[in-house]
């Protein structure tokens, strides 16, 4: 009988003795983690003989009602099972441990996050942007996001003045 | 260094030759930053590589990506869960079907739609001959880099066969947006099947044909073997996934391991890198699965095949919702082995027409962060050799 996410929720908050919440209404359940247990958490799920989540598949950076949270997508081999840890930061400067030294695959998708939400990632050994330029202004995948109209002075949103006109009817409301 | 391991002409003996070795290795010069790109033709679209050398020989490779960014995940939070598909087909061009397919799956399982056997087996067809498609772009734009022109003009051929079904299919040769959730765009043309029939015996003999004209060409061979070695342990930390891993040695492919629209039903092997001409989980290994791979497509297709045409026709349209403007609430994972590996797409839904959040995990993304930890002590020729065995496309990494 392979170990099951309820199974891994209770190893880990025995583990970290914190009593863990699970979300079990979504499709796929979360385990809900603590931002400074992060990395006591993570070094745990890899390195324990009987969870071994030794590969990180995703990280994705969401924002819920102005909040912002990651959600790490881990998989083991060896139970097998996929698992998702969320992750929430808070305040106006939102900040998560880094976990690359554990799983070198989050190098990317951590600097990824940050270029899209501004998630600081601490401790992270080449923190910058990664899909925007180095100078960009702001975080697009924010909700309350206003890109800009120029920069450095090529037209970058369409309709304005010297770019493109496209008429914007056809995008759904 | 791999300069030592060569086959020394008649009268120079090894010592001399370890010698000249050690007196080129002594020098070390100036260190030189060198830009690669983003024009470069060998870099497969848009990417720079900022690499820092000693002579010949690269020191460090910072990969600079986001040329072709166009912050798809932004779009798919403005767009109805239907309109997304389109997008999605944009990501790995070269797949589209399996990008398609990674994104319909991952919103029927959020929504509870279940299709026909039918349509499933359609999307299993038509992601299979995509595959095929992808893998002779990458298979024959690989030669190209190492020099070889011929057999890309050889393989661009049978490629067209396959776009010309597409075409004849879904009106489009490139990006199909042929899966929609629920079912497909189109049923299949009247003697379609036949023609997909017709092209697998034109196909089968271009693989011993491709084998003999390039893959174990020697010159070929002496470019990859041994080159930019990316070992197993070192492909599941950095989440390189596919024909990557599977190259490493690793028998992991998630039709097999975690089987979605009826793969579990259908005989196919997972090829695997051996280091047959060299070490496991060199370039030559990972050019070699998708060669292989190519060969157990056609034979998904040809199962495939044999159910359809026993099949009744059915409306492959039947499962689409009505509508999207109430959807069940929740968030999930979900991945599918496109072709370039691992394809997840991390969908959160409020239950309102457009999705909250949609995080496409790109497998090329992930593949290509794996440049900084193998390339140091590379030749710059040898770069060239590694980008094109790892088969990115930059439409995915930058989306």
């Amino acid at each position: 009988m392979p170990l099951t996410i309820e199974d891994v929720a209770t190893r880990l908050s025995t583990q970290l003795n914190i009593s863990l919440s699970l979300e079990p209404n979504s499709p796929a359940p979360l385990i809900i983690i603590p931002a400074d247990l992060l990395r006591d958490a993570s070094k745990f799920l890899r390195d324990d003989d009987a969870l071994r989540f030794e590969s990180l598949n995703c990280i994705t950076g969401v924002e819920r009602a102005g909040a912002y949270e990651i959600v790490i997508t881990l998989y083991s081999a060896t139970i097998p099972l996929m698992l998702n840890l969320k992750v929430k930061a808070t305040g106006e400067d939102p900040a998560i441990p880094s976990v690359t030294d554990i799983w070198p695959a989050a190098d990317w998708h951590e600097r990824e996050v940050f270029d899209m939400f501004g998630i600081r990632f601490e401790g992270h050994y080449d923190h910058r942007r990664i899909l925007c330029a180095d100078d960009w202004e702001g975080f697009p995948l924010r909700k309350d996001y206003q890109p800009p109209l120029f920069f450095h002075n090529i037209p970058v949103t369409v309709n304005v003045p010297g770019g493109l006109q496209i008429p914007l009817t056809r995008i759904a409301k | 260094m791999t300069t030592r391991d060569v086959d020394l002409p008649v009268g120079l003996t090894p010592e001399k030759w370890y010698e000249a070795v050690d007196a080129i290795e002594s020098v070390h010069g100036e260190k030189m930053v060198l830009q690669m790109g983003p024009q470069h033709p060998a870099t497969h679209g848009v990417l720079r590589l900022e690499l820092e050398t000693d002579g010949e020989l690269i020191v460090k490779a910072t990969p600079h990506i986001g040329y072709l960014h166009r912050c798809f995940e932004k779009v798919c939070e403005n767009m109805t869960w239907p309109q997304v598909v389109p997008y999605t087909d944009r990501l790995d061009y070269c797949g589209s079907m399996n990008n398609n397919l990674g994104y319909v799956l991952g919103a029927e399982k959020l929504f509870s739609i279940e299709v026909s056997e039918r349509v499933q087996t359609i999307r299993v067809l038509v992601c299979e001959m995509n595959r095929i498609a992808s893998h002779l772009v990458a298979v024959g734009t690989y030669g190209l880099d190492i020099g070889a022109w011929t057999p890309f003009l050889f393989l661009f051929q049978a490629r067209e066969h396959i776009l010309d079904l597409f075409d004849e299919l879904c009106g489009g040769r490139l990006l199909y947006n042929y899966i929609w959730i629920g079912g497909l765009s189109h049923d299949l043309p009247d003697g379609w099947l036949k023609k997909v029939r017709k092209f697998i015996p034109y196909f089968e003999p271009r693989i011993p044909e491709l084998n003999s004209l390039l893959s174990y060409n020697k010159i070929f061979v002496e470019r990859l073997a041994n080159v930019a070695v990316i070992p197993a342990d070192l492909a599941i930390r950095y989440g390189v996934t596919g024909p990557n891993l599977r190259g490493a040695g690793v028998a992991w492919d998630l039709r097999k391991a975690e089987p979605y629209s009826g793969y579990e039903t259908y005989e196919f092997e997972i090829p695997v890198g051996r280091g047959e001409v060299g070490t496991v989980g060199d370039c030559f290994d990972r050019y070699i699965v998708r060669v292989n791979e190519m060969v157990q497509s056609i034979r998904i297709i040809e199962q495939a095949l044999d159910r359809l045409e026993k099949m009744e026709k059915d409306d492959v349209q039947a499962a689409i919702p009505k509508t999207f403007a109430k959807v069940p609430i929740g968030e999930l994972y979900f991945r599918t082995e496109a072709t370039k590996g691992e394809l997840g797409f991390y969908i959160i839904s409020d239950g309102k027409q457009k999705p909250n959040r949609l995080k496409c995990r790109a497998p090329s993304f992930c593949a290509l962060s794996v440049i900084p930890e193998v390339s140091p002590g590379l030749l710059i020729a040898d770069m060239v050799a590694l980008i094109g065995s790892l088969d990115v496309v930059l439409g995915e990494v930058d989306r």
